[in-house]
């Protein structure tokens, strides 16, 4: 495999995985329950770009009929996205929405002070 | 009169709790949102038992939807094992419904009542969708959908720690779903195709390549997730624990079960049982399952508060199922499917025995259950009969989906493996009788000697599930020819 | 802030620029790029922009919360009344051929209310999703 050439070919799937696992990771090590929802945002994004580069095709057009285009990129990836990014806006809301609701509850959007003040209540 | 919609029957088990939920919104009233919730539920419940007598005698029903041709379409389908999976859905959240009235207007302030039955259908609808679907997006979109509603439903808690955990289940189901997501999207990188039948028709060509493996795994872990599966459960038991006890019934009669049902599609309808030969998941779900036995029933042994308890034992019951995929072979589907249908009957029946005597004593801690047993005979002897269907005593549908079990591991000559799930079912005698221990020997305090038997819309659904605890442990013809007969579909072995 | 003059006119301005251009959106999607989602959210974000510009107490009363309640119902009530309305004309849920005279002006017909309904429940959902957060006591 030559790697020299591999990589600047496959850009897209290295961002894949690039943002994907800084996203996982933010998700993972940081406190801040916002962090959080923003971490799972670039995760998500992650997916985001992965759909859209299956679908692209080199040379390929957006799919309008006209005898002048030759191939075309396929559109499906982009309304399955279209309805992830519906999904991921409506996940966000919602996080945020607890999390307001966490902050009232408890005064604070810190992992480590909820845990102490949740096993007060138990 | 309505015979013009018998075909459309797919399509309208959905759609109908999904009409329902907007209706509800705008209605904006406790007792008419309840009504419209319960209505919507038992017709989408005798749909499901008209669609399992379609598929049992005329064979599986594709639909599609907007009449487009399948591969490109989208298309529902009912086999066996969806047909089976929809009715027992269908059938908790009818009954669980009858029940929520009373405990809904106990547990959730009286302005949020309607956004609660909103919520529960919208989480019903989706958790239908999921089974019906033969679309693999669509599937995702649906499990979404009962996903969010169902942090919802679980932010209602009456306790502020509610919240939290269903914080905490909204970034690990949300990391679960991108997971599944992101399998699906290889997949549909490698065959072109999101139509469940249609990858599995792709798929023998393609299981060699890496991405197939790899999609295989990102799916196993995001589904994994969503079931509960032993070491991604760290969600579930605070999230059973703080949701309104309605919702706890619900979701753990259901929800892991669904996730069950998608691994079970994925593994065995769209890669094929022969995908286990180049992907060893099989053998790392057998060991995962047998912790989950043995780790999460001595963890439940040691709570304090019975609906963690249960929710850990939930984890470990999982790990049953698990067990019964990993032997891939069809008795030891046979006795996950089966306890799919079990387990929702054996949990709805606790839990909402549990609901009961929390309207009652306000409390679910073990200490406060003391006298129970004279309090509220009725209650307590539902939650006794349902314990001793979770531990698998002979008559009881517990014992019928752990004999299936132990049957499948000796077919495969694991006994050690039988001997642990049989070790499983000891010790859940243990945390079962802990509970019984407390509420029938121990005196009646002074300061609960006012408390009074559950009501009767509350006794008459749990005792329901407790008959069918019991009938179908029984009679058993209906439901094991039903599971026989899923369980063959999924191994590809002729009927 | 509606003390700088500036951001007050030009606001006002666009708001009507920005509510055309979703409409256009919305209803040109079914022959260019467009639809229910994008037009839903430029929708929203007129009034979003409003309540930026004018505090979230002046945009509730140009649309109440119960409006968006009910708006944000009405759209899934109006995708799934046309689903329905296929059944109803003797072709499948979501089948729009049989909607209108013949296919292709079925296939309008359906497109067109379906992603009006998205349309409808996106702007509500996106104005709701603004209005609780902004108008949250800190």
């Amino acid at each position: 495999m030559n790697l020299s050439f591999e990589i600047p070919g496959l850009i897209n799937y290295w961002i894949v995985i690039i943002f994907m696992m800084i996203g996982l990771y933010i998700v993972i090590s940081h406190g801040n329950l916002i962090k959080k929802i923003v971490g799972l945002n670039i995760f998500q994004v992650s997916v985001f770009v992965l759909y859209i580069s299956i679908s692209k095709i080199d040379g390929g057009s957006a799919p309008i009929l006209d005898e002048t285009i030759k191939s075309y990129s396929n559109p499906l990836p982009h309304v399955l996205i279209l309805t992830a990014i519906v999904v991921g806006v409506a996940t966000t809301s919602l996080g945020l929405a607890l999390i307001v609701r966490i902050r009232e509850a408890f005064g604070t959007v810190e992992e480590d002070d909820l845990l102490k003040s949740e096993r007060l209540d138990d | 009169m309505f015979e013009f919609l018998t075909p459309h029957q797919a399509i309208l088990i959905v759609v109908i709790p999904l009409l329902a939920s907007p209706i509800c919104l705008i209605v904006r009233h406790s007792g008419i949102a309840w009504l419209i919730a319960l209505v919507a539920s038992w017709i989408s419940f005798a749909i499901a038992i008209n669609l399992l007598n379609q598929v049992t005698t005329v064979g599986p029903i594709s639909y599609l939807l907007g009449n487009w041709p399948a591969p490109w379409g989208i298309e529902y389908k009912v086999d066996t094992l969806s047909a089976f999976v929809l009715l027992f859905i269908s059938g908790i959240s009818s009954i669980t419904l009858i029940f929520a009235r009373k405990s809904v207007y106990f547990e959730i302030a009286e302005d949020r009542i309607y956004l609660f039955y909103t919520m529960f259908l919208l989480a019903f609808a989706g958790l239908l969708g999921i089974t019906i679907t033969g679309d693999a997006f669509n599937l995702f979109v649906f499990l979404e959908i009962s996903s969010l509603s169902s942090y919802v439903l679980i932010s209602l808690g009456s306790s502020r720690n509610a919240l939290t955990a269903a914080y905490r289940y909204l970034i690990l189901g949300t990391v679960g779903a991108t997971f599944y997501v992101i399998g699906v999207g290889l997949l549909y990188q490698m065959t072109g195709t999101l139509n469940i039948a249609d990858l599995a028709d792709r798929m023998p060509e393609l299981s060699d390549t890496k991405t197939v493996l790899i999609s295989l795994g990102f799916i196993t872990v995001g589904i994994g997730l969503k079931l509960g599966l032993f070491p991604l459960h760290v969600w579930l038991p605070n999230a059973y624990a703080y949701a309104p006890s309605v919702v706890t019934a619900f979701l753990a009669a259901t929800a892991t079960k669904v996730a069950v049902y998608v691994l079970l599609r994925v593994y065995f309808t769209i890669f094929g049982y022969q995908i286990f030969n180049k992907l060893v998941i099989d053998e790392l779900l057998l060991v995962l399952g047998l912790i989950a036995v043995i780790s999460m029933s001595i963890v439940a042994i040691f709570q304090t508060n019975i609906k963690k308890l249960l929710a850990y034992s939930s984890v470990a019951q999982v790990g049953y199922m698990v067990i019964g995929i990993s032997a891939v072979t069809v008795t030891g589907l046979t006795s996950t499917i089966l306890h799919l249908f079990n387990h929702a009957l054996i949990k709805g029946g606790l839990f909402l025995a549990l609901a009961a005597i929390f309207l009652r004593i306000k409390s679910v801690k073990i200490d406060d259950m003391a006298g129970l047993g004279k309090l509220m005979p009725f209650t307590m002897a539902a939650f006794l009969m349902s314990g001793l269907s979770l531990i698998g005593v002979p008559l009881t549908v517990g014992f019928i989906s752990k004999w299936y079990l132990i049957l499948a591991t000796l077919e495969k000559g694991w006994w050690p493996v039988a001997i642990i799930v049989l070790i499983g079912s000891l010790l859940s005698i243990v945390y079962v009788w802990k509970v019984i221990e407390i509420a029938y020997f121990r005196p009646v305090p002074d300061k609960s000697s006012k408390i009074k038997e559950a009501p009767l819309s509350m006794l008459i659904p749990i005792w329901i599930l407790v008959t069918a605890n019991y009938y179908f442990g029984i009679a058993t013809d209906y439901t094991i020819s039903s599971a026989l007969s899923a369980a063959k579909e999924l191994m590809g072995v002729a009927l | 802030m509606k003390h700088f003059s500036v951001l007050r006119v030009i606001s006002k301005l666009m708001i009507p620029v920005i509510l055309l251009f979703a409409l256009y959106v919305q209803f040109h999607g079914d022959f260019g790029p467009g639809g229910g989602f994008q037009a839903g959210v430029i929708f929203a974000s007129a009034f979003i922009l409003y309540a930026l510009i004018f505090g979230v107490h002046y945009a509730r009363k140009v649309i109440p919360s119960s409006a968006t309640r009910i708006l944000l119902s009405f759209g899934v009530i109006l995708y799934t009344a046309v689903g329905i309305a296929g059944i109803i004309f003797g072709g499948n849920f979501l089948d729009y051929n049989v909607l209108g005279q013949n296919n292709i002006a079925g296939q309008h017909i359906g497109i067109l209310l379906v992603e009006l309904g998205v349309g409808i429940t996106v702007a509500a959902t996106m104005i709701t999703v603004f209005f609780v957060f902004a108008g949250q006591e800190s």
